[in-house]
C-alpha cells in the first residue's frame, strides 16, 4: 500500500474537458494492489477514457463482484455511484442498475475468476440480454487473491508460478461472446493504453452490452517464465488485429482511411468508430470472418488483440423489454407502481 | 537522444533548482531537513561549509535560490529557503568546537587580504585552518565591508553580523583597522606570498543634471547609508526623494523612515517588472508606507536661495518592453534630501598601472573566471571587486576559489588545476513504501514573516523589523520543501514496462514511447513542459520494446510514488549529495559511498 495519497500538486498545463472537470476529478482512492499490477493500468485508462469522453461522475455506476478485479472501482472516479457484490453476481445486479436508470453508464469490472468460473452463467446472460453496459474482464489467468490458482482462462501449458503447467482447456469470453451473441467484442492489453483508450469511449457509446476482455498481467503470481500471461509473453505474441479510433458525435473526420480496407461504424448516439486498418478479408462486423480469424491466429498462439466485433443493429435490453425512453427512475412513483387496484384489474385481464 | 549520464555531478545537481542557482552550491534540501528535524546546529554547520555566514544571509541573501525554487513553478510560491536559514542560525548551539582547528604551527606562508567584508573574510575562513597567517587590511574601525556600511541595522543586526565575523577573526586572523591601502605596489614590497583584494564596489554611481553641485541635500546612496552605519548621520528632512528602484534604494527609503523622513518617494524611471529590486524588499518597502512613483526621469534639481526645494521629472510614457519612451511633460516635485541610488561601481585608484595588473576599457582589473587571478601573478580579487556589484554570496563563492587558488598557488600546484565535483547516491528505501525522507507533497501557502509592527520599527534605527519564523511556521516552511535532491534513479533493464509509475505520478512527468531527438521527444511527452530549462531524464532501451522511459525533471515532486509503484525496483528513490571541493579540502566532509550499492 503506498505510503501517501497522490500529491494533490499538478502538471500546470493540465487540460479541463468539456466538463470543465481536469483528469484528476476522475481518479479514484489510491490503489491497494500490488505495484505493478496490469489492473491499475486499465484503471488508468478507465480514468482517461472517462475524462476524455467527459461522462459526468456522477452518471457512472461501477459495479464489481470479488476478485483483485472487483477491487478496482474503488480506484477510479471517486463521484460515481458504486457497488461491490457478491462474487460473480456483478451481471444482474448491474441489469438491475441499468434497468432502473438507463441514463447510467454501467461498468462492470470483473475478472477471469469471477466472470468465467462462479459469475459464467450471469455473464451470459446478461450478454443474451443485451444490457447496456461495459464489461472489462481483468484477464490475468489466475486467483491472485488467493495465491495464484490456475483460472478457467489459463491456456493449456501455461506454468504456474511452482512450474506446473495447466492442463485444462480455456474459457475464451472473446470466443465465448461471439458464439452468444454479444453485440461488441474487444481484447486488449493492460499495457497498451494507446490501444485501450479508444476500445473504451467507444464502449460508452455502444447501444449495448460492451465486452472487452484485457490481458492484465499479474505481477506477482503470473508473470514468470513460461506463463502465457506475463507482460513479456503478451508483448511477444500480441497480434493487432484491429486498430481503431473513436470519433465523438458531430466532430469531423479528417484522417485518412487507410489501404488495408478500413470501416465506419456509425453508434448510436452518432459517434463514429473508425477502424483504421483491418486485415485482409476481415470483417469487424460480420461475425463468421471474425471467427474464422481467430480460430485461425489463436490457434497459432497469437493474442490476437483490438476492436474485434462490432453490431449496432441490435436493440439492447430496454429497446427489447420496450421500456420508457426515460428512466424508470424518473417516473412518478404512482405512475411506476400504480398500486393494488391496477393490479387487480392487470389480472381481471388474464382471467 | 542518449540516455542519459547520471553519473555526471552536473546532472542531478541541476534537478536540485536551488542548490543549481545558488551561487555557493549551498546543499538546501538536506539543511531543510535538518531543520524540520529540530536538527538546527546540523543546519548551520551545513550551511557554513557552503555560505560561511548563514546567520547574515539568512536575513540578507538576495536569494537567487527562490526565485529558482521548483515549488515556485508547482504551485506559484518558492519556499521561504532564505528565512528558514535564519532559523537554524538563530536557534542553534555553540558551534565552537565544531569550527575548524587552527594550527598552532603555521605553514610560513603570509596572505593579505584588503578589506574585511564577505570575500576576504572566506578566503581567511578557509585558509586559517590550513595554517596560513591571514593579515586584513580594514578602511574602516570596525570589519564587515559592506555588509556593515550598506545594510542597514533594521535588516541585520549588529550582534548578528559581528558573531559571524568573529567566527572568523578569531581563528587568528591579524586585522588591522584604519588601514586603507593607498598603493598597491607599496603593499607588494611588503612580501606577502599572495594578496587578495576585496575592496567591493564602494563608489555610488553621479547623476551629473543641473544643480548637482549647487547644494549638500543631495547624497549618494551607499555613502549615505554608510554615515548612518557609523553614525555620522541620524536625520533627514521630511521629504525625500530616492532616485532609482534598486536594492540600495530600498534601504535608503526604508532608513529615511527611521530618520524623520515623513514624505518618502522611489522614483522609478521606467514600469514595475523592470525594477532591479527585489520583490520582497520592494514589498517591505511599500508596506513602511514609501511610495514608488513609476516612469519618472530626473531633469534637474531645483535650487532657491541656495536651498533644496526639489527636482523636475520628466513624465515617460513607455511601450510595452519598456525599451522607447516619450515624454508627456515635466512636473516638479518638492524634496528635502535627495538621495541617488542609481548603482555602484569599482574604483582602484590606488592600484598602480605599471605593475602588471591588466585594466579593461571599463578600467576594471582582467580577472580569470575560475581562477580569481588578476593578470600579475599571485594577486587574486573577489567578491564586487572581481566584476562589479554582486551580492554577498557570490563574494563567499569568490572567497572559496580565490582560496583554493592562492593555496594551490603557495604549495606550486598550477592554478588551473581545480578539484572535481563528487557526488554521492544513496538509496532512501527503507521498507516496502517507507522512505527515509518526509515523502508526502505539503499543500500548504508560503509563510509570512512577522513583522515588528510600524510604530515601533520606526523608534531606533537598530530595530530588526523582522521576527523570523515561529515553531509552527518553520514546521509548516520547511516541510514544503520538495526535497529535489532526493532523486528518481531509473535502471532500465530491470523494467518491465507495466506503467504503473506513469499512472501514478502526479504531475505526468513520465512517458514510455520511442526515443527521438529532443524537440521530437518534449512534443510527445505525456504533459510538455512549460519551463524549458529543466532536462529529460531518458533511460537506455527498454528490454521488453525497445522504447525508452523518459522523465521530464521540470515539476517533479519527489514523492516516490514512482519507486513505490515499481514492482521491480527499476525507479529507486536516492539522495543525491554534491561534493564540493575547498581549499586544501577535497570532497569536504562527506564520504564517498559509491552510487547503486
Amino acid at each position: 500500500m503506498p505510503s501517501i495519497v497522490k500529491p494533490v500538486a499538478t502538471h500546470p498545463s493540465l487540460q479541463r474537458n468539456a466538463l470543465d472537470l481536469t483528469i484528476r476529478d476522475y481518479e479514484g482512492t489510491m490503489s491497494t494492489l500490488c505495484a505493478g499490477c496490469g489492473h491499475d493500468s486499465i484503471t488508468a485508462a478507465l480514468t482517461r477514457a472517462l475524462w476524455e469522453v467527459a461522462t459526468p461522475p456522477h452518471m457512472i455506476a461501477k459495479l464489481s463482484g470479488i476478485g483483485c478485479s472487483s477491487k478496482t472501482p474503488a480506484y477510479f472516479v471517486t463521484g460515481a455511484h458504486g457497488l461491490n457484490s457478491a462474487h460473480g453476481r456483478m451481471p444482474p445486479i448491474a441489469t438491475g442498475a441499468n434497468a432502473a436508470n438507463r441514463e447510467l453508464v454501467c461498468i462492470g469490472i470483473s475478472g477471469d475468476g469471477d466472470s468465467l468460473s462462479i459469475g459464467l452463467g450471469h455473464m451470459c446472460h446478461a450478454i443474451r440480454r443485451n444490457v447496456r453496459m461495459i464489461y472489462v474482464i481483468e484477464n490475468n489467468g489466475v486467483y491472485g487473491l488467493t495465491k495464484g490458482q490456475f483460472s478457467a482462462s489459463a491456456d493449456v501449458g501455461s506454468k504456474s508460478k511452482r512450474g506446473e503447467p495447466n492442463r485444462m482447456a480455456p474459457i475464451d469470453s472473446v470466443m465465448l461472446g461471439l458464439s452468444i451473441g454479444a453485440t461488441f467484442i474487444a481484447r486488449s492489453f493492460s499495457g497498451d493504453k494507446d490501444q485501450l483508450v479508444p476500445i473504451l469511449k467507444a464502449a460508452v457509446s455502444h447501444r449495448g452490452f460492451a465486452l472487452i476482455d484485457v490481458i492484465s498481467p499479474c505481477v506477482t503470481f503470473n508473470d514468470h517464465e513460461g506463463s502465457t500471461k506475463s507482460y513479456l509473453y503478451t508483448r511477444r505474441h500480441e497480434l493487432k488485429a484491429t486498430e481503431t479510433d473513436f470519433v465523438p458525435p458531430a466532430s469531423e473526420i479528417l484522417a485518412q482511411i487507410g489501404q488495408n480496407g478500413a470501416v465506419n461504424v456509425t453508434m448510436h448516439d452518432g459517434s463514429m468508430v473508425r477502424f483504421k486498418g483491418v486485415p485482409p478479408n476481415y470483417d469487424p462486423t460480420d461475425r463468421g470472418k471474425v471467427m474464422d480469424y481467430l480460430e485461425e491466429h489463436q490457434g497459432q498462439g497469437e493474442v490476437v488483440t483490438g476492436l474485434l466485433y462490432l453490431d449496432e443493429s441490435v436493440p439492447d435490453m430496454h429497446e427489447m423489454n420496450k421500456t420508457p425512453d426515460i428512466a424508470l427512475t424518473k417516473i412518478p412513483y404512482q405512475k411506476l407502481c400504480p398500486g393494488r387496484a391496477a393490479l387487480d384489474r392487470l389480472q381481471d385481464d388474464f382471467r | 537522444m542518449n540516455a542519459t549520464d547520471v553519473n555526471n555531478p552536473n546532472y542531478f545537481h541541476k534537478v536540485v533548482d536551488c542548490q543549481w542557482a545558488c551561487p555557493a552550491h549551498t546543499n538546501v534540501p538536506e539543511y531543510i531537513r535538518l531543520i524540520a528535524q529540530g536538527r538546527y546546529t546540523d543546519a548551520y554547520m551545513l550551511n557554513r561549509e557552503s555560505n560561511v555566514f548563514p546567520a547574515i544571509l539568512g536575513r540578507t541573501c538576495d536569494r537567487p535560490c527562490e526565485p529558482a525554487c521548483r515549488r515556485g513553478r508547482v504551485d506559484g510560491k518558492p519556499v521561504a529557503i532564505c528565512r528558514l536559514k535564519r532559523v537554524a542560525a538563530d536557534l542553534r548551539d555553540d558551534i565552537t568546537d565544531r569550527l575548524p582547528k587552527i594550527p598552532s604551527k603555521k605553514n610560513g606562508k603570509r596572505i593579505a587580504c584588503i578589506g574585511a567584508g564577505p570575500a576576504s573574510l572566506t578566503v581567511a575562513n578557509d585558509l586559517m585552518p590550513l595554517g596560513y597567517e591571514v593579515v586584513m587590511f580594514e578602511k574602516y574601525d570596525r570589519p564587515g565591508g559592506l555588509m556593515r556600511t550598506n545594510i542597514p541595522a533594521f535588516r541585520l543586526p549588529e550582534r548578528v553580523l559581528m558573531d559571524e565575523i568573529n567566527q572568523i577573526l578569531d581563528m587568528g586572523v591579524e586585522i588591522r583597522y584604519n588601514s586603507d591601502i593607498t598603493s598597491m605596489k607599496a603593499l607588494l614590497a611588503q612580501g606577502f606570498e599572495a594578496i587578495f583584494v576585496g575592496t567591493g564596489a564602494p563608489r555610488g554611481k553621479e547623476l551629473d543634471i543641473p544643480g548637482r553641485h549647487d547644494t549638500d541635500r543631495i547624497h549618494i546612496g551607499i555613502d549615505w547609508l554608510e554615515s548612518i552605519a557609523f553614525g555620522h548621520t541620524d536625520s533627514v528632512g521630511e521629504k525625500v526623494l530616492i532616485i532609482g528602484v534598486g536594492n540600495t534604494a530600498m534601504d535608503c527609503c526604508r532608513s529615511s523612515c527611521r530618520l524623520g523622513g515623513k514624505d518618502i518617494k522611489v522614483m522609478a524611471r521606467r514600469p514595475r517588472g523592470f525594477f532591479k529590486a527585489s520583490p520582497w524588499e520592494l514589498e517591505d518597502a511599500e508596506e513602511e508606507g514609501v511610495e514608488i512613483l513609476i516612469n519618472y526621469a530626473p531633469v534637474r534639481f531645483v535650487i532657491e536661495n541656495g536651498k533644496l526645494i526639489g527636482m523636475d521629472f520628466e513624465r515617460l510614457e513607455w511601450d510595452a518592453q519598456a525599451k522607447k519612451s516619450k515624454t508627456l511633460e515635466t512636473v516638479f516635485l518638492p524634496a528635502n534630501d535627495v538621495i541617488l541610488a542609481i548603482g555602484q561601481e569599482n574604483s582602484f585608484p590606488w592600484i598602480e598601472r605599471d605593475i602588471g595588473i591588466e585594466f579593461d576599457k571599463w578600467n576594471m582589473p582582467v580577472v580569470d573566471e575560475k581562477t580569481m587571478q588578476c593578470s600579475r601573478e599571485g594577486i587574486f580579487f573577489g567578491g564586487d571587486a572581481a566584476w562589479g556589484p554582486k551580492n554577498i554570496i557570490w563574494a563567499a563563492e569568490h572567497g572559496h576559489q580565490a582560496a583554493i587558488s592562492i593555496n594551490n598557488y603557495c604549495q606550486s600546484i598550477p592554478i588551473t588545476e581545480r578539484l572535481p565535483q563528487g557526488t554521492n547516491l544513496i538509496s532512501q528505501k527503507m521498507g516496502i513504501s517507507e522512505w527515509s525522507y518526509h515523502n508526502d507533497y505539503n499543500p500548504s501557502k508560503r509563510q509570512k514573516m512577522q513583522h515588528v509592527d510600524l510604530t515601533r520599527r520606526f523608534q531606533q534605527m537598530n530595530i530588526e523589523v523582522e521576527l523570523g519564523f515561529s515553531a509552527e511556521q518553520t514546521a509548516s516552511e520547511a516541510l514544503r520543501c520538495m526535497n529535489c535532491d532526493v532523486q528518481t534513479v531509473f535502471k532500465a533493464p530491470l523494467c518491465i514496462e507495466c506503467d504503473a509509475c506513469i499512472d501514478i505520478c502526479p504531475v505526468q512527468c513520465l512517458t514510455i514511447t520511442r526515443n527521438g531527438e529532443e524537440d521530437d521527444l518534449r512534443q510527445r511527452l505525456s504533459a510538455p513542459a512549460i519551463n524549458l530549462t529543466q532536462d529529460l531524464y531518458v533511460s537506455a532501451d527498454l528490454p521488453q520494446t525497445a522504447r525508452i522511459m523518459a522523465k521530464d525533471e521540470d515539476l517533479c515532486v519527489h514523492c516516490g510514488l514512482c519507486a513505490e509503484r515499481c514492482p521491480t525496483a527499476a525507479w529507486d528513490m536516492q539522495k543525491f549529495e554534491l561534493l564540493i571541493s575547498y581549499a586544501g579540502r577535497p570532497y569536504a566532509g562527506s564520504p564517498l559511498v559509491p552510487s547503486h550499492a
